[in-house]
């Protein structure tokens, strides 16, 4: 990162491969690609086998998801999807750092922490399917919309962390009362103007909201060096937070470390900043080709990092899971998996006529009298129809 | 001559563009190695170079406001945008900087660059991938605006916006990307801002532009079956409007319907209408219709088809204006 670098020359290709080298010493990591548990002198992972395994469980059916929603979209089930393959660690140990009253704004990536916030697979892929527009309720999710308008999120969020600091829901001795809001948003997004703006008025309000950056390396084509000269979590100390680099593909890291900038959102401390360091192994969606801009050793290269088989080989290697219970948990992906499929293929859109409903929360005449119009103009192929016959 | 699809014939515009004049850059997310989410401008950093074909940092505001410093450098930036929804972050620069500066300094300074948006819908696409904001950028003054139909005017008018002293929004209809048709090398092109009637009629007017073209084309030859005869003209400038081409065709058929994509209220069918009405307003026969996309944010993909106009809204309206 320090060799000179001609006027907007582009970045290396291997950019993010030169940067997980570089990673390793500066960020948080407590279970290895190889699956050994490993000390960090501030963090660690206080619960047993069984909470890890529950961990594992939920990362591999993260991926059954994201597997399901590529190939619904390659039957034409779906017009797009976004995958999540490589980032099931990032989302899961993130998400299970979050209590029902706290609040997620997500970008349109985390289906695996919309599993978590019980999202019904239906409502989401609906979306993607183009039968719906974001089909479910923020109260009841605790998950909001998602986002396509890189970065916009992070200022809703910051603005929900406002309004949950002026409802006295922050730094009460009982911690129950308390809450924080996490706001997911990418490598890519970092450069946003309204990204930059949320890191501002959160430190200067000391919202209790906490960003969660996902470098996976990539936005679309362009490497995060594009983005940023100096690791991205060092950008937060210079907005008034903090911010950490974690092993984004090490659940355990990712849970304790989110936790911890959580738990001091919640105290009242203001907001923090999370890098978690991974990789987007797959393409950005499904109508993109990452041949076109990356190298498949890079790819290979992370695949030795993958965030499911460490904690396989771990949970293996002490035997708190078996061939068996692994056996038993493919068996209960393959059940979700006919769940995904089956919930996208039974999606149908509401006819158009109702959205004209869906513009005001008190209708105009104007848009109605267009409702009507656009009713009586089908109608009359129907009528037409009708007398042909 | 050749025949190349539309994205293929922006892109020789460009590539001549950048040939052409050494301060030309293209500026844009994605657009270098991976030429561009649409492949605009596949192979041209290969060929141009990282320093003119430039990866920017993922920020619309940055790209349009850094462009505004370099064309005052005397650069000539023509910047992408990757969607439609996606020039909003942009907008503030655009409308507040870009449009103005020539206004600011008494007509000193210029900051001569292109925009280019792939707008419209049509493709099964996610929200904020459909939309067509032309209205907002025709509202503002400053501003010139401008679409191109084929690949023909797609390959002559990207040369002309790179060429023009004034900024351009260069609007690119991205359903039609992938049609094909005749590129004519040799020639003399069709002024910027010129209309152009893309088929003589006698009975009403059809005025579009954009991904609308082709639809109103084949609306009127169904409609010749039907033995109507109706004129299509290719607005191809949105700002200005080539008035002098419209009131040619609507003087001698004496009815018009406009057609677009775009939500109805305030849109270029509003504008026309009215400069229509103050112009040949004792002429008409009908009041000028408007057939386009409903005053609602765009719909989920499932039922574009009966947001967008199609061909028998167009013949539904050609039949009222006949029989008003
Ligand atoms: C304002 C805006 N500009 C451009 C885009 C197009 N776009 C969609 S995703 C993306 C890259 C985002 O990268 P990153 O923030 O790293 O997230 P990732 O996709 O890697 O999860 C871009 C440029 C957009 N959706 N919104
Ligand atoms: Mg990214």
């Amino acid at each position: 990162m320090s060799q000179p670098v001609q006027p907007w020359s582009g970045p290396p290709v291997t950019a993010g491969l030169a940067d997980a080298v570089t990673a390793s010493d500066e960020m948080v990591q407590l279970l290895t690609p190889e699956g050994r548990r490993v000390q960090h002198p501030e963090f660690a992972f206080t619960g047993d086998d069984a909470e890890i395994a529950g961990y594992l469980r939920e990362m591999v059916l993260a991926r059954r998801y994201d597997q399901e929603g590529t190939s619904l979209q390659r039957q034409g089930e779906l017009g797009l999807w976004p995958p999540l393959l490589g980032q099931e660690a990032a989302q899961i140990g993130s998400g299970r750092a979050v209590r029902d009253t706290d609040m997620i704004f997500p970008t349109y990536r985390e289906h695996g922490v919309a599993m978590l916030r019980d999202v019904p697979v239906a409502n989401m892929l609906g979306l993607f399917r183009g039968t719906s527009m974001g089909d479910w309720d923020i109260e009841a999710t605790r998950f909001a919309q998602y986002q396509i308008i890189i970065g916009a999120q992070t200022l809703h969020a910051t603005g929900y962390a406002m309004g949950i600091q002026h409802d006295g829901a922050v730094g009460n001795p009982d911690p129950e009362r308390n809450a924080a809001v996490l706001a997911f948003h990418g490598d890519g997004a970092s450069s946003q103007g309204d990204v930059n703006e949320s890191y501002v008025f959160a430190a200067s309000f000391r919202a209790p909201v906490v960003f969660f950056c996902t470098n996976n390396q990539w936005a679309i084509s362009e490497p995060t060096i594009r983005q940023s000269r100096i690791p991205l979590y060092q950008r937060a100390w210079g907005y008034g937070f903090p911010g950490i680099r974690v092993d984004g593909n090490d659940v355990l890291a990712v849970k304790v470390v989110t936790d911890w900038a959580m738990e001091r959102a919640r105290e009242g401390q203001g907001p923090a900043f999370i890098e978690a360091f991974t990789y987007r192994m797959g393409a950005h969606t499904t109508s993109d080709d990452p041949s076109k801009y990356r190298l498949s050793e890079e790819t290979e290269a992370w695949r030795r990092k993958d965030p499911i088989e460490r904690v396989k080989t771990y949970l293996l290697g002490v035997g708190a899971i078996d061939e068996a219970w692994l056996a038993d948990l493919d068996a209960e992906a393959d059940e979700f998996g006919e769940h995904v499929r089956a919930a996208c293929k039974s999606l149908r859109s509401e006819p158009l006529a109702h959205r004209f409903d869906k513009v005001f929360r008190v209708p105009t005449a104007e848009v109605e009298d267009q409702r009507d119009a656009h009713i009586s103009y089908l109608a009359g192929f129907e009528a037409a129809e009708g007398s042909s016959r | 001559m050749s025949t190349m699809t539309l994205a293929k014939a922006l892109n020789a515009g460009l590539r001549r563009a950048l040939d052409a004049n050494p301060k030309v850059l293209l500026y844009g997310e994605d657009i270098g190695k991976l030429g561009g989410v649409f492949r605009i401008t596949e192979g041209l950093q290969k060929d141009f170079g990282e320093d003119r074909v430039i990866d920017a940092p993922l920020a619309e505001s940055g790209i349009v406001g850094t462009s505004f410093g370099l064309a005052l450098r005397g650069y000539r930036p023509v910047v992408e945008i990757q969607f439609d929804g996606f020039v909003y972050p942009a907008f503030n620069q655009i409308v507040s900087q870009v449009a103005k500066f020539h206004n600011r300094t008494e007509g000193r300074h210029a900051v001569p660059m292109v925009i280019r948006i792939p707008y419209g819908g049509g493709i099964g696409a996610i929200e904020h991938h459909s939309e067509s904001p032309e209205a907002y950028f025709a509202h503002t003054a400053g501003l010139k605006v401008v679409t191109c139909s084929t690949p023909n005017d797609a390959y002559w008018m990207i040369q002309q916006a790179v060429a023009s002293e004034d900024p351009v929004i260069f609007l690119e209809p991205k359903r039609r990307y992938h049609d094909k048709g005749e590129v004519v090398h040799d020639t003399k092109p069709l002024p910027l801002h010129q209309a152009r009637v893309v088929r003589g009629g006698t009975d009403a007017t059809l005025i579009t532009y954009g991904p609308m073209v082709k639809m109103c084309a084949e609306a009127a030859a169904i409609a010749e079956d039907e033995g109507r005869s109706l004129e299509v003209v290719d607005l191809r400038s949105l700002s200005p409007i080539d008035m002098v081409t419209l009131t040619n065709s609507v003087r001698r058929t004496r009815r018009a319907i406009v057609v677009h994509e775009d939500v109805q209220t305030l849109g270029l069918g509003a504008e026309i209408a009215a400069r229509l009405s103050e112009d040949l307003f004792y002429l008409m026969e009908s009041p000028v219709l408007r057939v386009t996309g409903h005053d609602m944010p765009y719909p989920n993909s499932r039922v574009e088809n009966d947001f967008l106009p199609d061909v028998d809204r167009i013949l539904d309206a050609v039949d009222r204006s006949l029989a008003y």
